[in-house]
């Protein structure tokens, strides 16, 4: 297991510049758009990742209420902390392509909308977290997980007639796709996974590494005798 | 060492414990506590702050899911399905301010399914001489009326095991002397009784057993309240 | 006989008396609603015809608020005296106590509602356009979306820091789907221009969602310490 992780590393290294050079060189220039379409081969394999990162998150916040295990609380935290990143990726870089584009910051594009409630919702999630006391934070989580996982279809659809009602501008356009781009996207989209299990991975292991640190100090409080003074020495006073 | 088997036989533990852990974080308020406790007995359970005897009540009453270690009640493991054979009474009242002592019991008869609510409840509140006719809402009792209507409060469901945190504080000699009287005719008649307090001479006498907690652990067991203070 | 709904009712009822013998709670929140009112009046302040179609939004919002106010005190009373530790050591199950929470906070964010409809119609105009009875329907299902998943994350916050901000925190976003509905198929009935149907079926599956979920998982947020 430890030689893996150097040679994912490598390899994520190469697909992500193989990836970039394809995205900026190879890939033809839209005909519409120009060369800023190119932050498509980031916007679009972001959210992919994002939501891929986030169903991850979904099962293993199920398998820790059915098992309670620790390993798949791990799981769903890493998952959530790299998912949102990734989905603030797909934030940034929508209005960076729209405005130029059409004009425009924002526009309650399905993909867009839908990231930015994913991601806060698993903002939420992260505060969560962090506030709630150390024994109660997998379950409380686990059970946010949930809710939000069953709110996305809910989402998903409400959004999706929002906008048959009030018609919007579409970022990253309908249609079909030319079968070059198409081959660019995948190829990030590949790139985009390896990085993904390589920060996880490694966000694994640190956490894994701290939570054993956690437990250690906590056996070595359970055995070691409590205060410097003993306590048998004091004598009882009833009453 | 006890019999186990058949709970409803009077030889049989009401209470076994095994090696119960709880750590808050880093703190370990129990530390491997082992120990079983016979049916029918009043047992005083002494110890100074931290020691961890709140968390052990806390833990029989299922309120605190123990980091390690197991926990036989009435013969079982699964402390949710004898609960309503347990009777729980801790520091704060338990009651809600707004509403009277009979107000306040009557509602609580309906969670513990009690027959016949109204006269259970009167009987109850009589039995911690207190009057079942007054409407006087709760958070303006005393204090040590308030903590006998807490515990009338943990006797309605007429269970098998009492779990008492504290129940003489601030309580006048007087109640806190008939409140002992009410425990042991309770255990007379058969009920496990726990009495977590710092005041351990009120159970001189009363008690059966006097058990010594001490930084998350049981350091002593005796009947005799003395023996304990002879300890160097 | 002590089953979920008679326990429900107990509870309910329980809950119902406490709050109007201290009404302090209740007067309080009116007033706060009546503020809502008025700042978002004096704050929006647009035709009659724009009016009609963005209503539905600063309705909803208002009511939003006031119910976050009114959740947040949902569990206040069952810590204080550690109440709800003597419920958990009962038998009684926690769906009961689920219920009757939901549908206490569910009349009272009704009534805050009641109070502050007729000043919304007073201050913006307003009058239906389209079917007008379903202005109700809209009303019970949004409030139940709000006030079921806020009375969950009102339970859960009581086992985090900041209790009242984590609250909406919590709240909103999930409730995003059940806003979008409610202020949609108020502004579709108010101008009459869209039928509210669909808005209306999203809001029904909503609350079936979550009320499941809520029921299902609400023993484990209640024994949690």
């Amino acid at each position: 297991m430890k030689r893996v992780f150097p040679i994912l590393a490598v390899l994520t290294a190469a697909l992500l510049s193989y990836a970039l050079y394809e995205a900026l060189v190879v890939a033809p220039t839209e005909q519409t758009m120009g060369d800023v379409q190119r932050i498509f081969y980031y916007h679009v394999p972001s959210a992919w990742t994002a939501f891929i990162l986030f169903s991850i998150n979904f099962v293993a916040s199920v398998v820790y209420l059915i098992r309670r295990s620790n390993k798949a609380d791990i799981v769903a935290l890493v998952t959530a902390e790299v998912g949102v990143v990734f989905c603030t990726v797909v934030l940034v870089t929508g209005p960076i392509w729209a405005r130029p584009v059409w004009g425009i910051w924002w526009t309650w594009d399905l993909r867009l909308t839908l990231t930015l409630v994913l991601w806060l919702i698993y903002v939420s999630y992260l505060v969560l977290r962090r506030f709630s006391s150390s024994g109660q934070t997998p379950l409380l989580a686990a059970v946010l997980a949930i809710f939000g996982a069953l709110d996305v279809p809910l989402v998903y659809f409400s959004i999706w007639f929002f906008r048959t009602q009030h018609p919007q501008p579409v970022i990253g356009g309908g249609g079909s796709i030319d079968p070059r781009m198409l081959h660019v996207l995948m190829i990030n989209w590949l790139a985009f996974s390896c990085f993904a299990a390589l920060v996880c991975w490694s966000r694994y292991r640190l956490e894994v590494l701290r939570r054993e640190v956690d437990e250690t100090l906590a056996l070595e409080a359970l055995l070691e005798p409590r205060g410097s003074q003993s306590r048998t020495s004091q004598t009882w006073r009833a009453g | 060492m006890l019999p186990v088997g058949d709970p409803s036989s009077t030889l049989c533990p009401a209470v076994i414990v095994t090696d119960l852990v709880k750590q808050f974080g880093r703190f370990a308020a129990l530390r491997g506590v082992t120990a079983e406790f016979a049916p029918g007995r009043l047992y005083a359970i002494l110890g100074d702050n931290g020691a961890g005897k709140t968390t052990l009540l806390r833990a029989l009453a299922g309120l605190t899911p123990p980091t390690r270690g197991i926990i036989s009640m009435l013969g079982t493991t699964d402390l949710r399905s004898v609960c309503g054979q347990v009777g729980y009474m801790a520091h704060p009242s338990l009651l809600y301010d707004e509403m009277s002592g009979m107000e306040n019991l009557g509602y609580f008869a309906r969670l513990y399914d009690v027959s016949n609510k109204d006269q259970r409840c009167a009987e109850v509140i009589g039995a911690v001489k207190l009057d079942p006719s007054l409407t006087r809402p709760v958070g303006q009792y005393s204090q040590g009326m308030r903590q006998r209507m807490s515990l009338a409060r943990a006797l309605l469901n007429d269970p098998k095991i009492l779990l008492l945190d504290e129940p003489f504080s601030n309580v006048d000699l007087r109640s806190a002397r008939e409140m002992v009287s009410l425990l042991t005719g309770l255990r007379d008649a058969g009920k496990t009784i726990f009495v977590v307090t710092h005041q351990a001479s009120l159970l001189e006498g009363a008690a059966d057993e006097f058990v010594w907690m001490e930084s998350g652990q049981i350091v002593s067991r005796s009947s005799d309240l003395a023996a304990r203070l002879e300890t160097p | 006989m002590s089953t979920v709904p008679s326990l429900t009712r107990a509870t309910l009822a329980k809950d119902l008396r406490l709050e109007w013998r201290s009404k302090d709670a209740i007067n309080s929140m009116l007033f706060f609603s009546l503020l809502v009112v008025v700042i978002f009046s004096f704050s929006f302040d647009p035709t009659a015809e724009e009016s009609r179609r963005i209503v539905g939004g600063l309705v909803w919002v208002a009511f939003l608020f006031a119910a976050v106010v009114a959740l947040n005190q949902t569990w206040a009373r069952e810590i204080r005296n550690q109440v709800l530790d003597a419920y958990r050591v009962s038998p009684a199950p926690a769906n009961a106590l689920f219920l009757a929470k939901v549908l206490g906070n569910f009349i009272f964010v009704t009534v805050l509602q009641a109070l502050m409809t007729p000043l919304f119609i007073v201050f913006y105009n307003l009058r239906a356009l389209g079917p007008a009875y379903q202005l109700p329907i809209v009303a019970a299902l949004g409030t139940w979306a709000l006030v079921v998943n806020g009375t969950f994350f009102a339970a859960m916050s009581l086992r985090t820091r900041s209790r009242e901000i984590m609250l909406p925190l919590l709240l909103f976003p999930i409730s995003i789907p059940a806003l979008l509905a409610m202020v949609e198929a108020t502004g579709a009935i108010l101008t009459g221009e869209f039928s509210a149907k669909f808005w209306i079926v999203l809001l029904a599956a909503y609350d079936v969602v979550f009320t499941i979920a809520s029921l299902f998982l609400f023993g484990f947020v209640l024994q949690a310490e």
